[in-house]
Parts: structure tokens; sequence; C-alpha cells
């Protein structure tokens, strides 16, 4: 009996999705501990938290609303994590994607003086993010390849950097120029620039659908691919990656690149798919959130996804956590970064359920010399 | 940090002064500029200073700390949130909720220090991610507790925010006296002008003076104390140290807490000296330029006071335009958009750190756990 006992308490142990399940439950408890503190009922928060959530059908859509980008973002991360990289620019590159996608959306057929096709419009506009936050991941990743100066300090630079941009350019030129405007915003994109939604009744938009594709084509091009096998090459060892004729210099900035590139498609779909324009401050945040996405999905597409739907659901649901509870929806990110922390420190987790300790640790970033 | 690094650094912190030299000098003496700059950097670099001192801390004995942004935003909070609440016991006598305040603060860093040991040191989870949930969970608990505490009505302080006790008092050194008293040996007039210049350079509040005499101490002590030598022994190659009797362990712990309590300091600056209030992510940043001022600095505390005035210089001449705004000469327009200026001690950052001069050379066992 003990025999089956201790294999089952293995089994569990070595189960991938035991630890990050344990963690999300230890927050919660310690969430509710917090709001219970705060004056509130722990049981009708966490009942307003699920009802706003998936209560209706049109809580899910909003679920896959807020998901969208956080699906995007997190596979940013996710994405340079597996080349030994850790991007903590998502923020930046998603808030440049949302303003090249914006002006593509409202500027170009003025500059053009016609209008485009409806496609084409729309494409230019996705395009034209998703290259903003390719440049803006390249950055980094190129000075990085070249230069040696550490990609965490570059991109929190160039978060700051972006945001001081983007300011600039909310407040002069691309400022919404309706008399009755007071918003650092842009005007609203064309017709022809926006995605369609997927119901017509929901908000829910063919951005989400994008999101999961984007998905299996990032688990595609890791694990299919020779350019993947490179990236997880560099990523596991750069030495090693050197010594068996990969041009690492190469990969480092085409990881940067591409994980630049998945978040200003985030930001691009938030323009083109919900907002139908950009303003200042949307985008704040997104970064530490995509960050406790991928880790909390174990950098893995799927576990991203599936990560970036529960820190969606509680997003969305936290509204009405708020309005039934009065306990300010900021609640949740602390949560959320109790979250982080218990993923992140499974040992924790592992002693207080008494699990055993895990065999492989998942090496993600090197020290300043990496 | 060699000769080369420190004349870069003077180049870079004159061309910065010039600039505002070279707009203001039509309306005021450019040794006034000088001095004003010279004022504003050294105040603005006070939290870059204790940042950038919190990582030397840290990174001498091995442990990596991107989590200062976190610390001090955390000890901005909870030291500002002290004083206000002791304000509403002391009433009106402001010192004593002030430096309840600036206590509070130290330790909220020394706590938020104690979770980064724990996590890099005791979980040896991967330091960079350990300094990560310690913002996260600074921005996420400030956040939280800003708006829980004086947005709801239920709340202690019924939904808003109690009166503030102010800021910490400026403290005038005597340096003009004294450099109008030796003028005066070779003057007739004692040159008030430059004296009263020089005297608002030294008129600094109490955060600010602590800060660079912390800097000489944190010298003193990593270079020439007992301590020290254990400390960059245990940086460098901890199972030397280990095998001549060191605890890794413990000098690690002491060493991350003490960076804790110095980001703390640093925090106590945004709330309790440089202005009397909270915002959610006020620190915008400063933790993080703190911490590249500490690589450029070379991982000593003297070439890190050297980078934090830099970023302090770039800082100081923003604020120090906008009084010229009407004078920008039309060439030079852009100066007058202040988030443009704005981009400076970021791109300088940047800049550094392509080792356009010279490479650093981090602790060599920076950011790994020791395994016995």
């Amino acid at each position: 009996m003990s025999e089956n006992k201790r294999s089952f308490q293995d089994a569990l142990s070595e189960s991938p999705l035991v630890v990050p399940i344990l963690a999300i439950f230890t927050s919660m408890v310690l969430g509710g501990i917090i709001i219970a503190w705060a004056g509130g009922n722990p049981v009708a928060a966490y009942i307003g938290l699920y009802q706003g959530a998936f209560g209706s059908l049109n809580a899910l859509s909003e679920t896959a609303v807020w998901a969208t980008p956080y699906i995007l973002a997190g596979l940013a991360v996710a994405f340079a994590f597996k080349g030994g990289l850790f991007n903590i620019g998502a923020e930046g590159q998603l808030a440049l994607g949302a303003v090249a996608a914006a002006w593509v959306g409202y500027a170009l057929p003025d500059l053009l003086g016609a209008e485009l096709p409806r496609y084409l419009h729309l494409t230019l506009a996705l395009g034209a993010g998703t290259l903003a936050g390719l440049i803006w991941g390249a950055i980094p990743g190129w000075l990085k390849a070249h230069t040696g100066g550490h990609e965490v300090i570059n991109t929190i630079m160039m978060n700051y950097i972006a945001l001081n941009m983007t300011s600039f350019l909310l407040n002069g030129v691309m400022k919404d120029p309706s008399p009755t405007n007071v918003i650092a915003r842009t005007p609203l994109i064309a017709e022809t620039a926006r995605l369609g939604t997927l119901f017509a009744k929901y908000r829910v938009h063919w951005g989400f659908i994008m999101a999961l594709v984007a998905a299996a084509i990032v688990w595609w091009l890791l694990e299919r691919t020779t350019f993947g096998f490179e990236i997880r090459t560099v990523g596991a060892n750069p030495d090693a990656a050197q010594y068996a004729g990969i041009n690492v210099k190469r990969i480092i900035t085409w990881t940067m690149a591409i994980s630049g590139l998945l978040a200003g498609l985030a930001g691009a779909v938030e323009v083109t798919g919900l907002n139908y324009r950009h303003e200042l401050g949307f985008s704040v945040g997104y970064g530490f959130d995509a960050i406790a996405i991928a880790l909390l999905g174990k950098t893995h597409p799927l576990g991203v996804v599936l990560a970036a739907l529960l820190f969606a659901a509680m997003r969305n649901g936290g509204t009405r956590m708020q309005f039934m509870t009065q306990i300010p929806v900021d609640i949740i990110s602390v949560i959320q970064a109790l979250i982080l922390l218990f993923v992140a420190a499974d040992a924790i987790i592992r002693y207080i359920y008494r699990l055993k300790a895990s065999e492989d640790k998942l090496v993600l970033t090197r020290g300043w010399g990496g | 940090m060699d000769w080369k690094r420190y004349l870069f650094i003077a180049l870079i912190i004159i061309a910065l002064f010039s600039v505002v030299i070279f707009v203001g000098k039509t309306q005021t003496p450019p040794l006034v500029i000088a001095m004003s700059m010279l004022a504003t950097t050294l105040m603005v670099a006070t939290p870059l200073t204790l940042g950038a001192l919190s990582g030397v801390f840290c990174e001498t004995s091995a442990v990596i700390n991107i989590g200062i942004e976190g610390m001090m935003l955390a000890a901005a909070f909870f030291g500002w949130l002290a004083a206000i609440y002791m304000n509403t016991i002391f009433g009106y006598e402001p010192m004593p909720s002030l430096i309840t305040g600036v206590v509070v603060a130290v330790l909220t860093g020394g706590i938020f220090g104690l979770l980064l040991a724990v996590l890099s040191i005791t979980f040896k989870v991967d330091q960079i991610i350990g300094g990560t949930v310690v913002n996260m969970l600074a921005i996420g608990i400030t956040g939280f507790l800003n708006r829980q505490l004086f947005f709801e009505k239920n709340s202690v302080f019924g939904g808003q925010v109690p009166h503030a006790p102010g800021t910490l008092p400026i403290i005038h050194l005597p340096v003009p006296k004294v450099v109008g008293g030796v003028c005066s040996l070779f003057t007739a007039d004692g040159c008030p002008t430059f004296a009263n210049a020089l005297g608002k350079v030294f008129d600094q509040r109490p955060i600010a003076i602590l800060a660079i005499v912390l800097v000489f101490v944190s010298h003193y002590v990593i270079f020439h104390t007992r301590w020290g030598l254990r400390t960059r022994a245990v940086g460098e190659h901890p199972r030397a140290a280990d095998t001549v009797g060191i605890n890794v362990t413990r000098v690690r712990y002491i060493n991350v807490v003490i960076g804790g309590l110095l980001a703390g300091l640093g925090g106590a600056y945004f709330t309790l000296e440089s202005v009397p209030s909270f915002e959610p992510l006020m620190t915008n940043g400063r933790g993080f330029i703190a911490l590249a001022a500490m690589i450029f600095g070379n991982w000593t505390p003297i070439g890190s006071w050297a980078a934090a005035l830099v970023f302090g210089a770039a800082q100081a001449m923003q604020i120090n335009l906008q009084f010229f705004r009407d004078l920008i000469p039309p060439a030079w327009s852009f100066l007058q958009q202040s988030y443009i200026v704005g981009l400076t001690p970021y791109l300088l950052t940047m800049l550094i750190l392509t080792g356009i001069v010279g490479k650093t050379v981090p602790p060599a066992a920076d950011g790994q756990p020791y395994e016995k």
C-alpha cells in the first residue's frame, strides 16, 4: 500500500502541471487572506472573479479579448527565453507596434489620397506593427551579439525610450485633432484596416485566432526547424553552439527580432481588432505580465496559451470582483506576482506540499558575462 | 576604475552642462548656471547613487540584483505611509514623522533584500527572475495598497490621503561663509556672487548628503576592511572562500540585505525628500539606470557614483532647460521637447553598455548560486 502511495507521489512530483497548479492555488489562498484583511469576503470575491471571467458568453468573449495580447506578448518573452535571452522589453515593442499599426490605419489613406482595399490595408497595418516590434527587438539583440551590452538593461532602456517617443507622438503630430479631444490618443483607424469580430454580438475578434495560430507557428519553428534547433542550442550553451558551427551572433539577433515581432503584433492586433486607435498608457504593465505568463507556461507555447488565458480571466474577472466586494482590482497584480514567485521558486511549493525535488533545472538566463 | 573612464564621464558631464550654459548665457551668468546644474545633478543623482551602491554590495558578493527598482518603489511607499500615519499622531511637528518614514523606508528595502536573498541564495532561483519577482511584487503591493488605503471609503484613512508632513529640510552647510572668508583675503568684496553660487551647490537635503558620505563609507568597507575582503572573496571564488572557512551563504545574505537597506534609503528620497506624495510606478526606471551606473562604474562605489552623476547631469539638463525654454535658438528647437531631451539618460545608458569606453568586468562568480 505504501509502495503504491509512494509511486503516486513520485508521479505527481514529476508531472509538469503540478507546480504551476499548486502555485496558482497557493497564491489565490494568500490573495484571499489579503482580501479578508482589507475587509472583503474572499469567497464572494473569488465567486465574482469567476463570474466575471466565465459567467456568461459575454464574459468568455471578454476573457478571450484580454487573452489575445497576453498570448502574443507571452510568446514573445518565452521565445527569447528559448534562446537564453531575457526580453523585458515586450512593453515597448508592443507600444511601438500599436503606434505603427495605428498610423498606417488612419494616415495612409489620406497620404495616398485614396481608400485602400480592405485586406491590403489591414495587412499593411499589421505588417507595420510587427515590423516596428521586430526592429525594437532586433536592436538590443544586435547590441547583445556584437557589443555584449546586456539585453536586460537595454530592453528596459528601450521601454522608456518607446514610452517617451509614444508620448511625444501622441501629444504631437499623431494626436487626434477632433476639437473635443483632450487625451493623448490617435484618431480612429479606417474601416478598411480593422480586424473583424468573430461573432456579431461580442467583442472577441480574429486577433484571438491569430494569437493561437502564432502559438502553433512558434512551436513548429522551435521544435521542427533547423532554425529553431539552432536557437535552442544557443540558449542551452552558446559555446557549444559556436563550436558546432552555428552563427551565434546571427541567432541572438534574430531571436530577439522575432521576440519583438510577436510583441509588436500584440500591439498591432489590439489596435486593429479592439480599440481602433492607440491611446497613451494602454500598454503599461504588459511587459511584466508577459514575463510572468512565459514563466508560468514554462516557456512552452501551449503552456503560454493556458497561462495567458488564466491571466486574462483574472484581469477580466477582477472588474466584477471589485464591483461586488469593493476590493481594488490591483489585488490581481499582487496575486499574479505571487504566482510568479512560486513558479520561479518551485522549491517553496515542493517543500509546502511535500513533493520530491525536481531533477531538471530550467536555466533561463545567464549573468552579465553570458 | 581606470582614468580613461573618469575622463569620459567628465567630458559627458561638461558637454551636458555646456548645452544649458549655451542656451541660457544671455540671461544668466555661466557660473551661476554651472553651479545650479551642479546642485541639481547632485540632488537628482541621489537615488541613482544609492541604487548603484545597493547593486555594488549585492554583486560584489555575486548576487545579481535587478530588483533595485522594486525595492526603491516599495520603500518609497511604505516610508511615506509611515510618515503620514505618524503625522496624524504627532500633528504639527514634521521631523519625528519624517525620520520614522526614512527608517521604515530603509527597513522596507531590507525586507525586500531579504526576499531576494532567500530566493537567490537559499532557493537558487535564477537571479534575474528573482529580481523580477521583487519588482512585480513591489508594483503589485504598492498599487493595491495605494488604492485600498486612499481611494476606498472603508479604509483606515476614510478614502483620502491624510496631510503629509512635507519633505526633509535643506541643510545649509556654511560653505558660502567659508569661501567668502577665504575670498576676502585676496579681494576687497569677498566675491559674493561666486560664494553664493557655490553655496547653492552645498544646500542639499539630508539623504543627498548621506548618499555621498555612503559612497566613501562603502569604498572603505569593500576595499579596506576584513568584511570587504571576505565579500570580494565570496564574489570572485566562493569555493576558495569556503575552503578557508568563510561562510559563503552568510556573507551573501548580509550583503544582499545591506543592498536592500541602501535601496530603501534611495526609495525614501522619492517620497520624503523630493516630493511629499506617492504615485504608482513613481521610481520610473531609476532603479534600472542605477544598475547601469553600477556596471559602468565597474562594480566599485566611487566609479558607480561618478556614473550616477552622468545620468544625474542628463536629468539636470532636462530640468534646467525648462527655465530657458524661450531662449532656445530655432535650430536647436528639439531641446524644447522634454520628451526628446528626456531620452538622454536612456540613450546614454545604452551607448555606455556597448563598451565604447572599454569593457567592465563583473565579479567572477556573479549570478551563480553556490553549490557545496
